[in-house]
């Protein structure tokens, strides 16, 4: 009987170490990190400084927002292109699901930067795309798309889009195919069934698609700095660089805590307004 | 129908109730349907011919598989017809997507819509018809007390019990007064106490409304004690289309005869015939047994299955008498008891004939008749010949 109850959390005791050691620590380390004075040199003391997050969002408040700007654009995208994959693999693939759902994944086997890098030759101002387009008269001959807003969205919504795909497949393809015919034969047009049934039961695969791009692509520095140029540096560069190039640590960590919170507060925001049971709730 | 105003329907309302009587609600003439399978043709439905009148509470009956729930999604306009075609009050609707239908479906699973409340659920159909709010809102109330779930209004279907929810899919469909409702196996997913009080719902809201009901199922018992004509199907035909008194007491087909309740099989050779009209058939066993029916196309030297249901069967430890057997001993058989279960109301038992077939006799366990023989007891099983019926084999 004793051991009945005690059961449940041995098992589970693994994943309390695990969150402890290396999700705790860490973010317990980093605060304190962020309210401290002095340099890598002389050594860095608890001073309690909150002045550190006052610098961190003047100075930096541009590429703040502008993080999540890109982030925003790369998740619409994301969506714009995901959701017609996700439904046309669900409800249209037919016996080939398994080998669609393949092929999204197939990028994840290439390395996340080279793959980036790769973006860089396909949108090079005479590589296969611009080159192409430029020799037929489909672009003028000008025309740079490397270094500039649209090439750092494209490559992060590039990157993201299986993470804004899966979710929402996953309920697509667990949603009840008489639910849509009911909706027809109760007189909705495909429009109707679609806008009334079907997207608004599939909105929880979109919340969570939103949360998997929009948190890691707000956050990302690998794009901003391969596609971007000097003109597009996201918050994510700034971190990067002041804790590796610049060693300055209490800064890079207060930059990190102004993002989390701002992340936070959007995600509660955007719950809250779409409604959290709708969101939450489990369809069966 | 989809109808933009409340006056074209009640016109639409006015055409429907002046062909009434000389319109079928449903009529389905020749209707094939096959799939492509591979290389391979699969025909779900092979050609049925069915015509269902208004007001009618109407069975398809037969097992998974047997082409029934292809035939009503035919009929919703959900799979198209490879060869035939689909009347709904007369008007072809071949072709005419299921938007434009005027029938309503049930579904097995219900498919309610889970992000809408119950009254939005239901209002559903009478908003794509773009009928006037308050319209729409004081149908919706009568019908959610129609089905008893006014106080669940607004809840959500899975804050809701299995049977709820059933009649929230019944409310649903029903409020759009269509010309005919669909229900697919409506009540499969409930527990049996449940889906015997709601046949008796059901049986009573089809009578309150007089909406003509299309009603699938395998379940025997539902449609019989439901229907007032059934149509039990088996390989994508209709075996046989009748009331459920025609459907249970003179079996078509030897299909019909096993699906339709138990029923005794004895194979026989018709002998011929005597003055009364009586068929003689001598039976693999050496004995003969009379029948007063023979199947069309049946002549004398033809093999066919001897079929009587076990409560029409009689059984005693004596020969029959000449009060017991009109027709003498010709028409009794000798056997051995091999089980006897009792069950309550009546008694069931096992008899093994001479000859080797066996057969099952139920007896009602009425006050002045105890339990006629034990296990391993010789008896005579015998019946009125107007009780069994020779199909063809």
């Amino acid at each position: 009987m004793r051991n009945r109850t005690t059961t449940p959390y041995v098992l589970v005791l693994p994943a309390w170490i695990w969150l402890a050691l290396f999700f705790v620590v860490p973010i317990a380390g980093m605060l304190s990190l962020s309210l401290t004075t002095g340099d890598v040199i002389t050594g860095f003391q608890q001073t309690f400084e909150v002045g550190n997050y006052v610098t961190a969002v003047s100075t930096y408040w541009e590429q703040i927002l502008r993080s999540l700007f890109y982030g925003a654009c790369a998740t619409l995208v994301c969506i714009a292109v995901g959701y017609p994959m996700a439904y046309w693999i669900a409800f249209r693939a037919g016996p080939h699901k398994s080998t669609y759902l393949l092929l999204i994944l197939l990028p994840f086997f290439v390395s996340f930067v080279l793959r980036t890098i790769s973006w860089r030759f396909l949108l090079a101002d005479n590589g296969v795309l611009l080159g192409t387009l430029k020799s037929i008269g489909l672009a003028p001959a000008d025309l740079q798309v490397l270094n500039s807003t649209p090439a750092v969205v494209l490559g992060l919504a590039y990157n993201f889009l299986p993470f804004m795909v899966l979710p929402i497949y996953a309920v697509l393809e667990r949603m009840d195919p008489r639910m849509v015919e009911a909706a027809h034969d109760l007189y909705a047009g495909r429009i109707q069934a679609f806008v009334r049934v079907i997207l608004p039961v599939s909105l929880p695969g979109v919340f969570a698609g939103v949360l998997m791009t929009f948190i890691p692509t707000s956050a990302d520095y690998v794009n901003a700095s391969v596609l971007g140029g000097t003109h597009n540096t996201m918050i994510g560069n700034v971190i990067q660089s002041q804790y590796l190039v610049n060693n300055n640590y209490p800064i890079a960590a207060s930059i990190t805590f102004v993002l989390m919170g701002l992340l936070l507060v959007g995600i509660f925001g955007y719950a809250r307004a779409l409604g959290t049971e709708r969101v939450m709730e489990v369809h069966t | 129908m989809v109808t933009t105003s409340s006056s074209t329907e009640e016109s639409a309302v006015a055409e429907r109730d002046r062909t009434t009587d000389e319109v079928a609600a449903i009529g389905l003439a020749r209707v094939v349907k096959s799939y492509r399978s591979g290389s391979e043709t699969v025909r779900a439905v092979g050609g049925v011919d069915l015509e269902i009148a208004r007001g009618e509470f109407f069975s398809l009956l037969g097992p998974s598989g047997c082409g029934k729930t292809t035939t009503m999604r035919m009929i919703a306009g959900f799979e198209e017809p490879t060869e035939g075609v689909v009347r709904l009050s007369g008007r072809d609707v071949t072709g005419v997507p299921a938007n434009h239908r005027d029938v309503n479906m049930v579904f097995q699973s219900y498919a309610l819509f889970p992000h809408m409340s119950v009254a939005a659920n239901v209002a559903f159909g009478l908003e794509r018809k773009r009928v006037p709010k308050a319209e729409v809102k004081s149908r919706v109330a009568a019908m959610l007390e129609l089905v008893e779930l006014g106080h669940r209004a607004r809840h959500r279907p899975a804050q809701l019990s299995g049977g709820q929810q059933q009649r929230v899919a019944l409310a649903r469909a029903l409020v759009n007064e269509p010309g005919a409702l669909l229900l697919d196996e409506p009540l499969g997913a409930l527990d049996l106490k449940l889906r015997q009080s709601m046949q008796v719902e059901l049986k009573r809201i089809q009578r309150e409304v007089g909406i003509t009901f299309v009603y699938v199922t395998h379940d025997q018992g539902e449609a019989l004690t439901m229907s007032d004509r059934v149509a039990v199907m088996n390989n994508g035909l209709v075996e046989q289309l009748g009331t459920p008194a025609e459907i249970y007491e003179r079996p078509a087909t030897r299909f019909v005869a096993d699906f339709i309740g138990t029923s005794n099989l004895l194979t026989g050779t018709v002998a011929g015939s005597d003055t009364a009209g009586r068929h003689r058939i001598d039976l693999e066993s050496g004995a003969t047994a009379l029948s007063t029916a023979l199947p069309p196309g049946v002549a004398t030297g033809s093999t066919v299955h001897l079929t009587v249901r076990p409560e029409k069967v009689r059984m005693g430890t004596e020969p029959p008498t000449a009060a017991d057997a009109p027709d003498g001993p010709a028409c009794s058989l000798r056997g051995t008891v091999t089980e006897t279960v009792y069950m309550g109301a009546s008694t069931h038992y096992q008899v093994a004939l001479d000859g080797g077939v066996e057969i099952s006799v139920f007896r009602q366990n009425s006050s002045d008749s105890t339990l006629v023989a034990e296990r391993g007891a010789p008896v005579w099983v015998w019946w009125d010949p107007r009780h069994s019926y020779a199909l063809p084999s």
